[in-house]
């Protein structure tokens, strides 16, 4: 490659503000990563939980307390699992940027942050409508299918990649509505087992080569 | 042969203005202070760029309020898009000569 060339620089200067105009390049793998963990280990005690109580009910026959109790503990579960994975996400992809001496909070993460929580706000709701309704067996292939909406929806604003995860997640989601039962286990592949594969290979793919 | 010089914009010499253009053709819009935190500019720098781009009808401006405060956005326009391709394929093929 003729470097040196200066036809060859302002190009390659025109690609890459090009690029970092228009796209939030800070996202670290290890923030998918972080995320996917939180939910495993939220996925393990829910999981702990709903055995206990069948376990129980088996037992002592059904109890309206002790079902309502369930609900409960399952839903500050999932607030605190949603709280802890953002948490860990930003912490690293903040890091990420830090060290490029990229901003965070420009115009690139504030278009990334609205494409996301479009659906995002509209899943949340809907969840929280089903919840009101008592229909928990729609509640993980809601949670996989708007957040895989969301994702495809936020690639066209960051790494491409996670256009794939999305589509992921919205497949998980619909073949999860047939087999609802399941919800804990499909919500456990899509929210910790992907995360974690896809952190991986992002972190191989753009942190460790930076490194290098 | 023609002269692919002749076909590189001496408006987009200026590094500021290349920037500028680069920006606006992959963004709709764009308001003053994003731009200026893209391409690491003072204000005045970037305005004088910006007004030389509007001169020449390659970009529109858009003077908008949030509340009270004025609001300015950029975007390209089909001339300035025209002539920004234009100008990345005559250093194309400028490189691709030299090889």
């Amino acid at each position: 490659m003729d470097s040196q060339h200066p036809s060859l620089d302002t190009l390659k200067d025109i690609k890459r503000i090009m690029e970092r105009s228009s796209r939030f390049l800070s996202l670290s793998g290890l923030s998918g990563l972080s995320a996917g963990i939180c939910a495993l280990v939220g996925a393990y005690f829910a999981h702990q939980w709903l055995n206990n109580y069948y376990e129980e009910s088996g037992k002592n026959g059904y109890d309206v307390a002790s079902m309502h109790d369930l609900k409960n503990k399952l839903i500050a579960l999932a607030l605190l699992v949603l709280l802890a994975a953002l948490a860990f996400s930003f912490y690293f992809t903040w890091n990420k940027a830090r060290k490029n001496k990229l901003p965070i909070w420009d115009h690139t993460s504030k278009k990334l942050l609205l494409n996301l929580l479009i659906p995002l706000v509209a899943g949340g709701l809907f969840v929280g409508g089903l919840l009101y309704h008592n229909e928990w067996r729609l509640v993980a292939p809601a949670c996989l299918v708007f957040y895989g909406l969301a994702l495809v929806n936020a690639s066209k604003y960051t790494l491409t990649d996670i256009r794939y995860l999305g589509l992921l997640e919205i497949v998980l989601g619909l073949v999860n509505l047939y087999y609802a039962d399941y919800g804990l286990y499909y919500w456990a592949i899509g929210f910790g087992l992907l995360h974690i594969i896809y952190g991986l290979i992002m972190w191989w793919k753009y942190d460790k080569m930076a490194e290098q | 042969m023609k002269n692919p010089i002749g076909n590189l914009n001496k408006i987009f010499d200026s590094r500021i203005r290349m920037g500028v253009m680069s920006v606006l053709l992959v963004n709709d819009e764009i308001n003053f202070n994003d731009l200026k935190q893209l391409l690491e500019l003072t204000d005045g720098n970037l305005a004088s760029h910006l007004t030389n781009l509007e001169e020449n009808g390659y970009i529109k401006v858009h003077k908008g309020f949030i509340g009270r405060k004025t609001n300015t956005t950029y975007s390209i326009t089909k001339a300035g898009q025209k002539a920004f391709q234009e100008h990345i394929q005559a250093l194309e093929t400028m490189i691709r000569q030299v090889r």
